[in-house]
């Protein structure tokens, strides 16, 4: 049942993929994103990757569609109809598709239990979980402790990211066509999202603070909690005006949550160095070296969680503030 | 080969096709935000490649539960590989808007063609 259920939505996965590039309005293209994503994130959850579907539920259908839409209102939403053949990249792609279907014969099919992907480092990951760091999700365990120089370095490159869009909208816009725009109060004067909204947004805040200390527990931990407060912040920008936002938290906390999340990640593994292990080994931490895991592993959730917050909330608040020129 | 077992392979044939539908909108769009559109859909199609790849028959979500006996999991290795890298898409999508946004601000269009002609 399940599986024709996946045939299901991978199928309306195609269909939205083809829209999403047929259409020349970038507004539904952008809005077919975020179905995309939904989409993705529920095949995602029946394939077992209930961490994977969490973050790109929060991530793609919520922060990536707002960031988009945000650029769409900074440029134009018509795309301008194209000359000229398209033949020769639709043969081009054609032939791809061919190319990786006729490949895919030599994979292993959809669940073998024998496949080479299965046989190498995993099944030592989900043994080992229980006696070096007992903690529930497998997942959250080889993230932040058998594979934390990964996540230290994922974490680094979104804070790049965010300085890197600083950079590049931090410069004013050219002077010439600068033009004063009314004041952007929101959604205030609506009531039905004020109402719901308002009713909303505690919740997806409490939602994510128990995704970030329930990581370790059920599918969750500092990427989705991160972006899922941070949809619930950008969601009260939309309602009350993004300077009511800017209130509530200031630009200053922002890049603070970025820098401080970083270190506070980065400074757990020197910690670490310092203790006597090595770097990111958190074992040290306290005389348990099971509880010394555990903490290492809440500290380090907290530093994601904060960085990857702030970081998208103060990309979120670059775009939102920059001057709509005519 | 009988029905079932081909339809093991549907994920990747769908994986196949929306890798080459972003890639089409990459290679064919002229307006750089379809362009930006294009490179999300190819990277979520590598995603759906390495999720596919995490799945065991009969298994369940890696989170050990205490007491039980035998269970069977998903690969819990693509699944962090794939979470993380979620989170970076975004980051760098949109440092990639934002060079949009300012090139549409020194001219005005955002249509490659258009870019080209007025360098």
């Amino acid at each position: 049942m399940i599986f024709i259920f996946g045939l299901f939505l991978l199928t309306l996965l195609v269909i939205t993929a083809i829209a999403i590039v047929r259409t020349e309005d970038l507004f539904v293209a952008v809005m077919l994103t975020s179905i995309f994503s939904l989409l993705m994130a529920a095949n995602f959850f029946i394939l077992d990757a209930a961490d994977v579907a969490l973050t790109e539920a929060a991530v793609g259908a919520g922060v990536t569609t707002v960031i988009f839409l945000c650029a769409l209102a900074l440029t134009d939403d018509k795309e301008k109809p194209r000359q000229g053949s398209r033949w020769v990249t639709f043969s081009t792609v054609g032939v791809l598709a061919l190319l990786i279907i006729y490949a895919t014969f030599d994979k292993p099919r959809l669940g073998d239990p024998d496949a080479p992907v299965h046989q190498h480092i995993a099944p030592w990951y989900i043994e080992k979980t229980t006696e070096y760091i007992d903690i529930p999700n497998v997942v959250t365990a080889i993230l932040s402790s058998f594979r934390g120089y990964d996540t230290l370095g994922e974490v680094f490159v979104v804070f790049a990211a965010c300085i890197g869009v600083l950079f590049i909208l931090g410069v004013s816009p050219p002077r010439k066509s600068r033009q004063v725009t009314e004041k952007n109060s929101g959604l205030r004067h609506h009531l039905i999202p004020q109402v719901v909204g308002r009713l909303l947004i505690p919740f997806i805040v409490l939602f994510g603070l128990y995704v970030q200390f329930h990581g370790e527990y059920s599918p969750g931990g500092g990427f989705q909690a991160g972006a899922i407060i941070a949809t619930g912040v950008i969601l009260y920008a939309l309602l009350e005006g993004e300077a009511e936002a800017l209130r509530a938290i200031p630009r200053g906390v922002l890049l603070g949550m970025v820098v401080g999340g970083a270190l506070l990640y980065g400074g757990v593994g020197v910690a670490c160095m310092f203790m006597g292990g090595a770097f990111l080994d958190y074992s040290v931490l306290a005389a348990d070296p099971i509880f010394g895991q555990q903490l290492g592993i809440l500290i380090i959730e907290a530093g994601v969680g904060m960085a990857v917050c702030g970081a998208l909330l103060t990309i979120f608040h670059a775009f939102a503030a920059r001057e709509i020129l005519s | 080969m009988n029905l079932l077992e081909l339809l093991g392979y549907f994920n990747y044939w769908v994986f196949a096709i929306i890798l080459t539908v972003g890639l089409y909108a990459v290679i064919n769009k002229t307006n750089l935000i379809k362009k930006l559109i294009g490179l999300s859909i190819f990277q979520s199609a590598v995603f759906l490649m390495y999720i596919t790849m995490d799945k065991v028959e009969g298994g369940t979500a890696p989170i050990i539960q205490a007491g039980v006996e035998d269970q069977v999991f998903s690969n819990p290795l693509p699944q962090v590989l794939i979470l993380t890298a979620i989170v970076v898409g975004v980051s760098t999508l949109s440092l990639g808007l934002a060079m949009v946004v300012r090139i549409s601000e020194c001219y005005g269009t955002i249509e490659e063609n258009e870019i080209l002609d007025s360098d």
